[in-house]
């Protein structure tokens, strides 16, 4: 008989390993950088940057051994195919893995965009980069947890590190002031999640979400045959909607959001606008889908309100913003209201506009910000509108690179933002919410006017004395992959549909 | 045993003394305190039920929760320092640069 002392470890990544092999790499990087970074002298520390792509290239082929053994999985079982590990609570399905996806390739952006931009700040450290890694593993548990526990861990691996990289300009007013507010707001929002949590266990004395739902299933049909109004239920899924809403900024619980953006690093605030809202959602859906899923009739009007405020404030505080990253924030919020548009249509047209809108707002959120990045010299900001003043004669690949994010963000064809919204209000349609459809299609006037004010300021306006923009060629290659998502989602939707269509595939 | 209602109602009111501190409170480490308050109502609720059911899980739940409050007071410390460092001032009223 074969035996060697290698066959355990063999075994576990061909079990629970495989299931947080991604997860695995990146913790592994990550404290690599840490003990790196020691080695490092202060002008070679965007090394640590290298080192980070590296392991996001790594995680991201752990990712692909889990696609290969899933599909694998997927064709030779009857019934849904499960990747399970841990005791019930770690799950790698299609969800799962096109969440990833996003994750890893913001987290990459998000590297590239930060390496001179932290030259500048005089901040380039080992800790940073390490945080971003981190902050993505939380992210991928949030997407393949099913057990409240993991869902929690996973939210506060996330937040902690967002915590520490909002405010890493120590010497940065703003910053500080940003991390405090997220802080205080973040771990509120934690408290009243984690409550909510509390009570779902009450209710069901079991932390697995599928388990949760099937109880709450029962206990809903039975509160609606009796006509008893189960308030234990009520609390539990008001007190983790809210915590949910405060994590993905939607109105009312976005106060944090404008504040955070302007005063994080630029960076940052596209990583906490792209990665952290998109990871909520995932979260969010888990949780919608799998636990509440059966008494949907009774909080799609929770959920629509939420939509429409979001809408409305967003849009309407947006018009008056005078800097781009504030302005960035409330148009934020206001794609976070058409997102859950998508939840209240709860037909798998509806689902799949949800996982289209969140792959092309990822993109072209960032390619936003990347402009905005791009924008920081030594001794300019550059964040406010006013610095955007001729852009057009300074730089003319900036200034036309910001009119396609924004003519994308504002929802024009052929951009990928066309495309999301038209699977979102097509869903709309289709589930019979033609008003909602109809409000939702008209808030895009409001989103012309801001979008193109900065795009005014950009190509018409007459330049000041800032200097032109210098783009790294980090930053090159940022802008040219979200340009090219941003367009091709647009031009050629059909494999980024499928794409979508595979998250919530049988 | 002690009927679950009376930890149920513990568990709330030390969650609303919590939610209150937060949102009246203008010193931001009273703050903190306050919102470990609600992490402690949360594991009330978690180990009551535990007990209940006869279910260790709740009680896992409740041993991460102490170990990500400390955590969370850990980061927030570090950035009441840094804040403080800058401004020599911990209450919400000064932080004034971003328009709350």
């Amino acid at each position: 008989m074969h035996f060697s002392f290698l066959d355990p470890i063999l075994n576990y990544f061909n079990g629970d390993g495989l299931v947080i092999l991604p997860q695995m790499e990146l913790l592994l990087f990550a404290l690599g950088i840490l003990i790196f970074d020691f080695l490092l002298e202060k002008r070679e520390k965007y090394l640590n940057a290298a080192l980070a792509l590296i392991g996001v290239a790594a995680s991201a082929l752990g990712l692909y051994r889990q696609f290969v053994n899933y599909q694998h999985v997927r064709a030779s079982q009857v019934g849904p195919p499960v990747l399970i590990g841990f005791h019930n609570s770690v799950i790698v399905d299609g969800f799962f893995l096109v969440f990833a996806m996003i994750f890893l390739a913001a987290t990459a952006l998000v590297i590239l965009l930060s390496i001179r931009y932290l030259n500048i700040e005089k901040e380039q450290e080992g800790e940073y980069y390490a945080l971003l890694l981190f902050s993505c593993i939380g992210m991928m548990f949030m997407a393949s947890g099913i057990d409240l526990i993991v869902l929690f861990l996973g939210l506060e691996t996330m937040a902690l590190s967002f915590y520490a990289m909002v405010g890493f300009l120590r010497r940065e007013k703003r910053s500080n002031e940003a991390a405090m507010k997220y802080l205080l707001l973040g771990a509120f929002s934690t408290g009243i999640l984690a409550y909510g949590f509390s009570l779902l266990y009450g209710v069901s004395s079991s932390t697995n979400i599928a388990e949760i739902g099937n109880i709450l299933g029962h206990r809903f049909e039975y509160a609606s045959t009796h006509g008893i109004t189960d308030w234990l239920v009520i609390l539990a899924f008001v007190t983790v909607a809210a915590g949910m809403f405060f994590k993905v900024a939607a109105v009312p619980f976005h106060q944090w959001a404008p504040d955070v953006y302007e005063g994080a690093p630029t960076p940052i605030s596209a990583y906490v606008s792209v990665a952290s809202t998109t990871a909520s959602f995932a979260m969010l859906l888990r949780l919608m889908i799998n636990v509440f899923g059966d008494s949907q009739t009774t909080w799609v009007y929770i959920i629509s309100g939420v939509a429409i405020a979001s809408l409305t404030w967003g849009n309407l505080a947006a018009l008056t913003q005078t800097n781009m990253k504030r302005l960035l924030a409330y148009s934020s919020i206001s794609h976070v209201g058409y997102v859950l548009l998508g939840l209240v249509a709860w037909n798998e047209t509806g689902l799949v506009g949800i996982m289209y809108y969140l792959i092309a707002y990822a993109f072209m959120t960032i390619g936003a910000f990347a402009v905005v990045i791009v924008m920081r010299q030594r001794g300019l900001i550059g964040d406010e509108l006013d610095d955007l003043d001729g852009l057009y004669q300074r730089s003319p690949a900036a200034a036309l690179l910001l009119l396609i994010f924004m003519l994308s963000l504002a929802g024009i064809p052929p951009t990928a933002g066309f495309m999301a919204k038209y699977f979102i209000f097509q869903a709309l349609i289709e589930s019979h919410h033609p008003v909602l459809a109809v409000i939702a299609a008209l808030y895009i006037v409001p989103a012309l006017y801001y979008y193109f004010r900065v795009v005014v300021h950009a190509w018409m306006k007459k330049p000041g004395e800032a200097p032109a923009p210098h783009m790294s060629s980090a930053e090159a290659v940022a802008l040219g992959a979200t340009l090219f998502v941003t367009l091709a989602a647009g031009l050629y939707p059909e494999p980024f549909a499928r794409l979508a269509r595979y998250a919530f595939g049988p | 045993m002690m009927p679950i209602g009376y930890y149920l109602f513990l568990s709330m009111a030390l969650f609303l003394i919590g939610a209150i501190g937060v949102i009246t409170r203008r010193n931001v480490i009273v703050v903190l305190m306050s919102i470990e308050l609600i992490l402690n109502a949360v594991n009330i609720n978690l180990v009551a039920f535990s007990r209940i059911f006869g279910d260790v899980a709740g009680q896992v739940f409740a041993l991460f929760i102490i170990a990500d409050a400390a955590a969370e007071a850990v980061v927030g410390l570090g950035i009441i320092i840094a804040f403080f460092r800058n401004r020599e001032t911990v209450l919400e009223d000064e932080m004034d640069l971003l328009k709350w």
